[in-house]
């Protein structure tokens, strides 16, 4: 018994011990990789520089990252308010069963391979974006490949996660709660507002958090329906490319260079995801307890 | 005297199951009324139905007539947070928000439309006062509510409670989760506030009833067999089983 433990023992920490590794190496081998790129440019004509033309051996990053920080802004704005009141919806408003049945549509939209999306963007939000572009502003010949879009597919991206946690934690506030608060004759939007949604903060902040990592760090959808433009976006009808979308994109024809400045960009990705990670978690220490 | 509450032909069901069975009581006014019976005998359920509280309970439905100053409460055009507003409840554990002292008390004020900082600080320092609860919190009203013993929570639910100036405060089994010495003050403290308010208490606890209440009444599987003065109920019952109980034969 006691081997047969100690065995055990052995094999769980090898997996902690392998997705440990596997964190590392990712690291070292985008440093690695990309290093040589930013020194060669100088690390603030590498973030700052607002051109990015590799053919030309200009490597000025700033474009996209403007890019990726304004679709995923635009995502969080357009995510969070649905997401949101989806999960209030769910779990205050109809009964066990019907939830039983948005849910699983809900958690279907996360099965859903990003390409999918990004095709469905191109069919049907694109359009959309481009007639919305052409009301608003008939002259401007906008093609609906716009930060928008982008904004829109992500949106919905990011819905099932900020959903499905957001409802978990708003499911474990417990009962004695909402009772507390009819018992004092509040109605249901006053207890939603005032005692639930509070005591559930930090679960819908986690969940806005990782529904922010994947918008940030999503390629393919965004890659079909912002235009892939590095120029840093001037109205949300305006094309955009972001950080990922870029790889992916330039990483089979680029010469050697340009190749090291992509994990160039691999590199800056990383250190954004780090920094998010860091507040989330600081923000989440001072704000997430039970406590007011 | 007043009857603050008139129960006739009370019925609850939870889908196929009825869980009170034609229930007829009087409620007075300023006094305190008791009700006690084994698990599950409805006592709770019909505590609920005093303030509508059931019906956040799915699959619940109600016949029959519950009277409140002579109004019925289940007419469909009843105000229910009126009705809460002036019928207040306390629950079996405490359940203070997770918030601090101060917002614990003035959260209901404010659902009622009080916002005035200076009427809401006298709200907590006089419902603070009534639960003997302001020496030790005074300094600490924004520390968390969460941070008080078992005892503290509930005698500020109580407080928060009174916040909202309410004429009847229904108790169901408050003082379960305390210790003694909890207990003893919560007991206290009913004393007084019967003086100014009409209370109706679920408890588990004969010894309590009999202490603390005038009018007693005992529930047995879904009926209410018995409603008499606290001091009849205990020394000379009318009905056969209420003796039983009492002198602990089954329950």
């Amino acid at each position: 018994m006691n081997t047969r433990e100690k065995a055990i023992e052995k094999l769980i920490f090898i997996c902690a011990a392998v997705s440990v590794a596997a964190v590392a190496l990712i690291t070292i081998f985008i440093f690695a990789q990309g290093m040589p790129a930013i020194q060669r440019v100088g690390l603030f004509r590498f973030v700052f520089g607002t051109t990015w033309s590799p053919t030309n051996g200009s490597y000025g990053i700033l474009p996209l990252i403007a890019g990726s920080m304004a679709v995923t802004l635009g995502a969080l704005v357009i995510g969070i308010p649905t997401g949101l009141g989806c999960a209030v919806f769910l779990s205050e408003v109809v009964t066990k069963r019907q939830a039983g049945f948005f849910r699983s549509a809900i958690e279907l939209l996360a099965g859903i391979p990003s390409v999918v999306y990004g095709f469905f963007g191109l069919a049907i939000i694109v359009p959309l974006v481009r007639g919305l572009a052409g009301a608003v502003a008939p002259d401007a010949g906008a093609t609906g490949l716009s930060v928008l879009s982008g904004a829109i597919i992500l949106a919905i991206m990011i819905l099932p996660t900020i959903v499905s946690i957001s409802v978990n934690s708003i499911e474990s506030v417990p009962n004695a709660y909402r009772e507390a608060s009819y018992a004092l004759g509040a109605d249901r939007r006053e207890t939603v507002t005032k005692v639930i949604l509070p005591a559930a903060r930090s679960g819908i902040f986690s969940s806005i958090i990782l529904g922010m990592g994947r918008a940030i760090g999503e390629t393919m959808a965004v890659l079909l329906i912002t235009g892939n433009v590095a120029v840093v976006p001037h109205s949300i009808f305006a094309p955009t490319a972001t950080m990922t979308g870029t790889i992916a994109m330039e990483m089979s024809y680029a010469a050697p260079d340009h190749q090291q400045a992509l994990f160039a960009i691999g590199i800056v990705l990383f250190v954004i995801i780090v920094i998010l990670n860091g507040f989330a978690q600081v923000v989440m220490r001072r704000f997430g307890g039970a406590a007011a | 005297m007043e009857n603050k509450f008139t129960v006739r032909g009370l019925n609850l069901y939870y889908g196929d199951f009825q869980a009170l069975k034609n229930i007829n009581i009087d409620i007075p006014e300023h006094k305190v009324t008791a009700l006690i019976g084994p698990s599950g005998c409805g006592k709770s359920t019909f505590l609920r139905t005093l303030d509508r509280m059931q019906d956040t309970v799915e699959g619940a439905r109600v016949e029959g007539q519950i009277l409140f100053d002579g109004e019925d409460i289940y007419r469909r055009d009843c105000d229910v947070i009126k009705l809460r507003k002036k019928v207040g409840m306390v629950f079996q554990s405490p359940n203070p928000f997770p918030k601090s002292i101060y917002e614990n008390i003035v959260y209901g004020p404010r659902v009622h439309g009080i916002t005035e900082k200076k009427k809401l600080d006298e709200i907590v320092e006089r419902t603070l006062k009534e639960v003997a609860l302001w020496d030790e919190t005074k300094d600490r009203l924004n520390d968390s509510a969460l941070g008080m013993s078992g005892g503290q929570q509930q005698r500020l639910c109580i407080a928060r409670c009174l916040a909202v100036e309410p004429e009847v405060i229904l108790m169901d089994e408050p003082t379960s989760a305390l210790d003694p010495v909890a207990t003893a003050k919560i007991e206290g403290l009913m004393h007084e506030l019967s003086k100014k308010y009409t209370i109706v208490i679920v408890t588990h606890n004969m010894q309590q009833a009999g202490r603390i209440s005038d009018q007693t009444a005992f529930f047995l599987l879904g009926e209410l067999l018995e409603v008499n003065p606290t001091d009849k109920i205990f020394s000379d019952p009318d009905n056969i089983k209420t003796e039983e109980y009492i002198s602990g034969r089954f329950g």
